[in-house]
């Protein structure tokens, strides 16, 4: 049925994932709230760059990747210099580049939540004398909360479902690089057609199940909310 | 009223002008497996020439094409990697019985983008001044597999393996190594040699010895049978011209 191989793929993706997706979570808070406030010149080029990822099909992530990352590439020389050594083929590298691919599923629904929060609650705060970090911690992260778990949920679901960058510069290494994706992918090439089914079976029913929880959620907020 | 009816004709016999010719020239689909796409596009071009007759090439891995073609994917030929799947594609009824053969010979090459790293004997190999060392996935890619098989008979695959990365096809490989992250691969000759010695970097031509003959078949399909485009392509892959061009791109045949 699932062999070791694939087990270890299933770990993997799901360790990718976890790890991607506080990353995000960390990264994508604070440019959300920069790009929901902000009148700066640079709010529309920042925020068209945020989206790029959802234009740019895969290929051209990974082949930039493997390019920019390479011992020969300007990140390449930084991260060498730094002593880590270079990223293509490598766990980290394959989390460098989850974080690019799915930052605009982490950003756009904070971006909204912080929006509909509008300015109203912060004035409040800052009139009940809470400071700028106080009425964030304390006013916005509640109420925005549905945006955070769409947020999460979307990243994590998001990198699940990566493939095309992975194959441009994972390698294709078990146990660091070979993830589900690639693994279903190697399945179906060499005419493994019960074990893709298996995974891609069990991927589409995740999948689905993630979603479908997400949407329940959403609408009992949405009910309670208002 | 007759100017529209004298336009309608016009366009009529310029339909039918066109129409006419494209029974002349015909479209060919040929699914090439990556390592030859180069030398495809070369044999392609001198095809059309000839015939008149339409290429369209389409590259990728063999192991996709074969899951493709029995998806009814809408290619005339395939040039494989190997010599598996089209006898494979030929049992299942999937390709013209008896249209297949060996259009060329593939050779492994142990290649570095930096002169002077691979040596004649390929000593490098059990060295550690190397990080990475790039192959095609032995599960999908022949070349892939034979590089295993050097690996193997060279007694070095338990010190390598943890320095292996794997492309999809030897394509991704050389990929790999053209960008620099990995420092040496094994490789086609098609991709590095030109008259035996490596275009830029250094290269070590592995004996036929260490490895199983790297026979790439050709196999008329059978959505290709009644195409009389794909028909003169699989005559002309045998033709003293398009042997002389898969020479020249590093294979025998």
């Amino acid at each position: 049925m699932i062999s070791a191989e694939d087990w270890t793929a299933i770990a993997l993706t799901l360790r990718l994932a976890a790890i991607s997706t506080l990353v995000l979570l960390l990264l994508a808070s604070p440019l959300a709230w920069w790009l929901a406030r902000s009148r700066s010149a640079w709010r529309a080029p920042i925020a068209a760059l945020t989206s790029l990822p959802l234009v740019l099909p895969p290929t051209v992530l990974g082949f930039y990747l493997l390019v920019t990352l390479g011992p020969d590439g300007p990140l390449g020389r930084v991260t060498l210099l730094l002593g880590l050594g270079t990223l293509p083929f490598s766990f980290v590298g394959l989390v460098v580049g989850s974080v690019v691919y799915s930052l605009p599923f982490a950003v756009q629904p904070l971006l909204h939540a912080f929006q509909n929060m509008g300015k109203r609650p912060l004035e409040l705060a800052a009139t009940l004398r809470a400071s700028p970090w106080d009425a964030f911690f304390s006013v916005a992260l509640p109420l925005a909360w549905p945006g955070f778990l769409s947020a999460a949920v979307l990243s994590f679901a998001h990198t699940i479902g990566e493939f095309g960058m992975v194959l441009m510069m994972g390698g294709n290494i078990p146990g660091q690089t070979r993830v589900l994706s690639t693994q279903i992918y190697g399945h179906v090439e060499t005419m493994a057609y019960n074990q893709a089914h298996i995974l891609a079976a069990g991927m589409l029913v995740f999948s689905f199940a993630v979603l479908l929880g997400l949407n329940l959620l959403q609408k009992r907020d949405l009910r309670m909310g208002t | 009223m007759h100017f529209v009816l004298r336009k309608w004709i016009c366009w009529l016999g310029l339909w039918l002008s066109l129409a006419t010719q494209s029974v002349w020239s015909a479209q060919v689909q040929v699914a090439v497996a990556a390592n030859f796409s180069s030398t495809m596009q070369a044999i392609a071009q001198a095809f059309e020439q000839e015939s008149g007759h339409q290429t369209r090439i389409i590259t990728g891995a063999t192991g996709k094409f074969y899951a493709q073609i029995k998806n009814g994917a809408p290619f005339d030929i395939l040039l494989a990697a190997d010599s598996q799947t089209p006898l494979l594609l030929e049992q299942e009824g999937w390709a013209v019985p008896g249209s297949r053969f060996t259009y060329a010979i593939g050779h492994l090459v142990l290649w570095s983008k930096q002169p002077g790293l691979v040596d004649a004997q390929g000593e490098v190999l059990r060295s550690t001044s190397f990080k990475r060392l790039a192959i095609a996935d032995p599960r999908l890619a022949p070349y892939g597999a034979a590089a295993m098989q050097v690996l193997e008979r060279m007694g070095l695959l338990a010190q390598v393996k943890d320095r292996l990365v794997q492309g999809e096809t030897v394509g991704q490989a050389y990929q790999f190594l053209a960008s620099g992250n990995a420092e040496l691969g094994f490789v086609a000759s098609s991709q590095v040699l030109a008259d035996a010695n490596p275009v830029t970097g250094s290269s070590w031509l592995i004996p036929e010895s260490l490895h199983s003959p790297l026979r790439q078949d050709a196999v008329l399909l059978k959505s290709g049978q009644a195409n009389p485009a794909a028909t003169a392509l699989m005559l002309f892959l045998q033709s003293p011209r398009a042997r002389a061009l898969i020479r020249a791109n590093g294979y025998s045949h």
